[in-house]
């Protein structure tokens, strides 16, 4: 038999009415993190502080899309970690080849000059 | 040394009669989760690593090349420094030569946030096995998807043809548009990157209207009734929320910073 998550399913009969207002909250969070990152986008001139907003922003969003629609704030703590663990490593990796490029992108220009 | 002494007294504990029963001893769910929708979270897992090996190499070819440095209204084309996203992402369907910043994506992230939702609905009829709630939502879940990549589908079209004027490049001649090899908007990488980053993305959505109305298909066959569970429908929204995440990201680092 496969297993599945029996604790929202029920045996067929009568159909429960929907429950959709933590759904709407989640699409208004994100439409207005997107609006807000747009305003930064726009208002702001291009430096590392208009950049870290919006990575930030970003992070926001993520975190809404996969605690609430992806329903991982509602698993247990071990699925969670597995999930976020090697996600933390992939920023270190992006940190440090970003760093990596402004070094190679210098020697480049530097050689030439 | 008794502590010791003592977790190898509990662990010989277990006999044929009495096996172990903890956590991970087998036998059980750790995670409370089904076989397919972990295994669906762990190639979800993998999947991200592919898509931060793109957006990385992004940030590393970004960083390697020039930023420009004048003023934003004075900013052109070249390929001396890496282009400034919404001076090259400007362009509305039917608004031919209007500067309209980042509007089209700010459209584009709208259907895929809007499907993300539609998504969500059908996974939540599902939990109640209603049939038809989950065949409504599944359906715009699809055409939200359907539009999201038409978009795309025009974006690359109008990347690849260029704008009226083009660049002069460094050979004297006038170049439109872009391919792998030139472009028009700044170094060569530029136009790579926004290829292959974009193409990936818009092949994950595709694939996930095949999965969408093969789940359109099994819902509307009465399969997933007479399984007892929406536990497909829950799966591929997994697969479609992973899809909007990936955009989330590719909308900030691309389009964006």
């Amino acid at each position: 038999m496969a297993h599945h998550a029996t604790d929202h399913t029920q045996p067929t009969g009568e159909i429960q009415k929907p429950v959709t207002g933590w759904i709407w909250k989640t699409f208004f969070v994100l439409v207005g993190i997107t609006a807000l990152e747009f305003a930064v986008t726009f208002i702001m001139d291009p430096s590392t502080l208009r950049n870290s907003i919006l990575i930030v922003l970003t992070i926001f969003k993520a975190f809404f899309i996969v605690a609430e629609f992806m329903h991982l704030k509602h698993e247990t703590k071990g699925l969670i970690w597995t999930i976020l663990v090697p996600m933390a490593l992939l920023v270190w990796l992006m940190v440090a080849l970003i760093t990596e490029g402004s070094a190679i992108g210098e020697a480049i220009y530097n050689a030439f000059k | 040394m008794s502590t010791t002494s003592t977790t190898q007294t509990l662990h010989n504990n277990a006999s044929i009669e009495r096996p172990r029963s903890g956590t991970w001893d087998g036998g059980n769910e750790p995670f409370k989760a089904s076989y397919g929708k972990l295994m669906m979270w762990f190639f979800l897992l993998s999947d991200a690593f592919t898509f931060a090996a793109f957006l990385t190499t992004y940030g590393l070819m970004r960083h390697r090349h020039l930023a420009f440095t004048g003023d934003h209204k004075d900013f052109v084309f070249s390929t001396a420094y890496w282009p400034i996203p919404d001076k090259v992402f400007n362009s509305f369907p039917g608004l031919h030569g209007m500067d309209l910043p980042l509007a089209f994506v700010a459209l584009m992230t709208m259907i895929l946030i809007f499907s993300s939702v539609t998504m969500v609905l059908a996974v939540e009829a599902g939990h109640r096995m209603d049939k038809a709630d989950v065949q409504k939502w599944l359906l715009w879940t699809l055409l939200f998807g359907a539009t999201f990549v038409s978009c795309q589908a025009w974006e690359w079209s109008h990347f690849i043809a260029g704008t009226d004027e083009g660049t002069k490049m460094l050979d004297g001649t006038i170049f439109h548009g872009a391919n792998l090899q030139m472009n028009q908007y700044g170094p060569v990488l530029f136009a790579d990157l926004f290829f292959f980053i974009t193409g990936f993305h818009g092949t994950h959505v595709f694939s996930g209207l095949v999965l969408l109305t093969y789940c359109f298909i099994a819902t509307t066959n009465g399969t997933f009734e007479k399984r007892g569970h929406y536990e497909m429908v829950e799966k591929v929204g997994l697969y479609w929320h992973f899809v909007d995440l990936v955009w989330v990201f590719v909308f900030t680092f691309f389009y964006l910073v």
